[in-house]
């Protein structure tokens, strides 16, 4: 495990190609699947529909935990008027 | 107990009262015998159908073990679940720890095979007070508090499931636990739903959730995520299918804990939000209440507690090696702990729907029948919280504990390690199972309570999966420096009751305690003062007019009291011996009495 993922590292140029190319056939192949069984209008008229999807949805997400998080949610352990917790005895 | 029927519950309650007479050698074959025989007995009874172990109670039929294909799956897995559970900490010594987790998951099985709300509460409150000596083993600085607080609000759900059980059979003359009339909700159907719903952490009762699993022991955790929410989920499915108001609970917790888990810095507290999120699409399910929709619930029920269960082993792991949980102490782990990287990777894959692993085909359902049921807008979002679930548990969790940047101590890195044999077979029992249940979901299918009519591997569903999780991987990659961890805790919604509390307290120790203080003191200033005047008139008039004057009675007393006074001597065993021995006398003299 930690050999291939050594070898993988080493060879980040090549990896990050063959992602790419898989990008790429996974939203190719939306030309040569039968769509008829989608349930909704989007899915089967909008070309790339779910890679927009699945791009779109990950960075709202990332965008609304960030601002939530700048908004006050992510604070400091006081808020609860608790200390930090430290290490255990079994730990 | 009719032939035929063994009750899991008393094989573990039994089982669990042995542990600590069982030491050296024997005590480890012990653990892996009684999970083993109650899964057996949780086989043998997956033949039977119909009510068993039914007794009469008052006026009523309590039934300790309604067998049907609803209550056989979970049944199956809590069993399987408490021997992968056993075998993860077979190496923690304490017994008491194994005989919590077991009477929890005796709770837990009891309350699945309930027929009557009665016996289902019984076992209810069995599994929360049992689970939380789970969070109280970590013997952490906040394990009192937080389990105290685990178990007020459970207690709380438990009075409210009560009041409902209570009004219900005041309306309808029965305990028998089975489906509501959910389209007219009474009083009761609303009570009973919260006091389930609560276990199953509908938001906004699912604060404990989160708080009390990312404070277990590292085993405890590994029974707690399993066990809770989904008989929760179970008892749902039973009584309120078909509810509607649960679509909306169910899609509110899935996107609410994907955004509570992307922003999470702590590993196992990711994975509790993660369950909130997970188990908001079982009630979303439940809630749509078709065939399918119950079916998607049940499925994923079943594999959540496979892959989670996998996903808090791994993390266990990292806290019983390394003692840490935050991504800002951790980092690069591969290096050090591979088998836990490539187990943890699997869980990984499987929460995320991935083709091949155990949650494409579950989630898929339950979304699926929500389009067929045409609840469109619930079957987007929780498409959408999907997405979520992969980013941050398919790509931020293995990406900041075993890659990313590495924010370990020398003493981390150092004690950084694979686990214990035990652990790593108890994992790889969890991972071979979550990828079997992945390419092979017949079995799980032949499970579910409903005919299933769905087929997963489609070259569409494969491919819209792919480009799915392949193009939010792309938007996770250019924009994970948005989300990096930080060193904060995220404020939830139980701060408000936290502040409500404290609130109360501060209520109770300052006005209310001053105007106690005042009304004591004016008491004592105008009304004991004249008491105490009053009495002491009296007091003179007694000693001198009545006891002076007439019999002398009080006189004599005090006499006789100030010689016994010289008899005590002030300690306790005298005291006690004078006693016991004027008693003994007393009792004697009675007895020869009575015989003479």
């Amino acid at each position: 495990m930690t050999h291939l993922i050594a070898f993988l590292q080493a060879n980040e140029k090549s990896v990050r190609a063959v992602c790419w190319a898989l990008l790429a056939v996974f939203a190719g192949a939306t030309f040569f699947v039968d769509n008829h069984h989608a349930h909704t209008w989007v899915e089967r008229h909008v070309p790339f529909f779910w890679s927009f999807f699945g791009f779109g949805a990950a960075a709202v997400i990332i965008g609304a935990a960030r601002w939530l998080g700048r908004s006050g949610i992510q604070t400091g352990p006081e808020v609860y008027g608790c200390a930090p917790s430290a290490t255990c005895e079994d730990e | 107990m009719e032939a035929g029927f063994i009750h899991p519950s008393l094989l573990l309650i039994l089982g669990a009262l042995f542990i600590p007479f069982l030491q050296g050698p024997l005590r480890r074959p012990y653990l892996l015998l009684v999970p083993l025989l109650a899964l057996a007995a949780v086989i043998l009874n997956a033949a039977q159908h119909g009510n068993f172990a039914t007794f009469a109670f008052l006026d009523w039929q309590l039934v300790f073990g309604r067998v049907d294909k609803l209550s056989t799956v979970f049944a199956l897995i809590m069993a399987l679940m408490v021997v992968i559970g056993t075998i993860y900490g077979l190496h923690v010594d304490r017994a008491v720890e194994h005989m919590a987790a077991w009477f929890y998951a005796a709770g837990s099985l009891g309350a699945i095979y309930a027929g009557d709300y009665l016996t289902l509460f019984l076992f209810w409150e069995m599994m929360a007070f049992a689970s939380v000596f789970l969070i109280w083993f970590r013997r952490g600085p906040q394990s009192i508090p937080v389990g105290y607080r685990y178990l007020l609000i459970h207690t709380i759900g438990g009075v409210i499931l009560l009041a409902g059980i209570m009004l219900r059979y005041q309306a309808v003359g029965n305990i028998t636990f089975d489906l509501m009339d959910v389209a007219n909700p009474q009083p009761y159907t609303w009570l009973i739903m919260i006091g389930l719903g609560l276990n199953a952490a509908l938001v906004p009762l699912h604060s404990w959730l989160p708080e009390a699993y990312s404070e277990a022991s590292f085993n405890g955790a590994v029974f707690l995520c399993a066990f809770t929410t989904k008989t929760a989920v179970y008892t749902l499915a039973r009584a309120c299918a078909g509810m509607d108001i649960l679509v909306v609970a169910g899609v509110v917790m899935a996107l609410y804990g994907v955004i509570y888990a992307v922003m999470e810095n702590d590993i196992r507290k990711l994975l509790a939000w993660s369950i909130v999120s997970q188990v908001g699409y079982m009630v979303a399910g439940i809630g749509i209440g078709t065939d399918m929709a119950i079916n998607g619930a049940v499925a994923h029920a079943v594999v959540h507690i496979l892959y989670k269960s996998l996903l808090f082993m791994g993390t266990g792991a990292v806290l019983y090696m390394t003692g840490k949980t935050k991504f800002t102490e951790l980092g690069g782990l591969h290096a050090k702990m591979p088998i836990t990287f490539l187990f943890t990777a699997i869980g990984c894959l499987s929460i995320s729907a991935a083709p091949g692993f155990a949650a494409y085909v579950s989630k898929s359902m339950i979304i699926g029948a929500g389009f067929e049921a045409h609840q469109y807008w619930a079957a987007w979002l929780l498409m959408f919280g999907a997405t979520g679930t992969f980013m941050y548990n398919g790509l931020k969790l293995p990406y900041y504990l075993f890659f990313g940047p590495n924010n370990c101590s020398q003493d981390t890195w150092q004690k950084a390690a694979d686990p214990t044999a035990n652990m790593v077979f108890a994992m790889t029992l969890g991972a071979t199972l979550c990828v079997l249940v992945g390419i092979a979901p017949n079995a799980l299918y032949g499970l579910l309570p409903h005919a299933v009519d769905y087929t997963p591997y489609t070259a569409y569903h494969l491919v819209e999966t792919l480009q799915l999780l392949g193009f939010a991987a792309l938007a996770f990659c250019l924009l994970k420096r948005f989300i990096e961890p930080v060193d904060r805790i995220c404020v939830d919604i139980d701060w408000l009751y936290r502040m409500a509390g404290r609130g109360f307290l501060w209520l109770v120790r300052r006005p209310l305690q001053w105007c106690d203080t005042a009304w004591g003191e004016a008491y004592r200033v105008v009304g004991l003062h004249s008491l105490m005047t009053l009495s002491r008139f009296w007091s003179w008039f007694d000693w001198h007019a009545i006891d002076g004057v007439v019999d002398g009675l009080a006189r004599s007393v005090r006499a006789l009291g100030g010689r016994v006074r010289l008899l005590q001597s002030g300690q306790i065993q005298m005291t006690l011996f004078t006693a016991f021995s004027l008693a003994a006398i007393v009792l004697v003299t009675y007895i020869f009495f009575q015989l003479s």
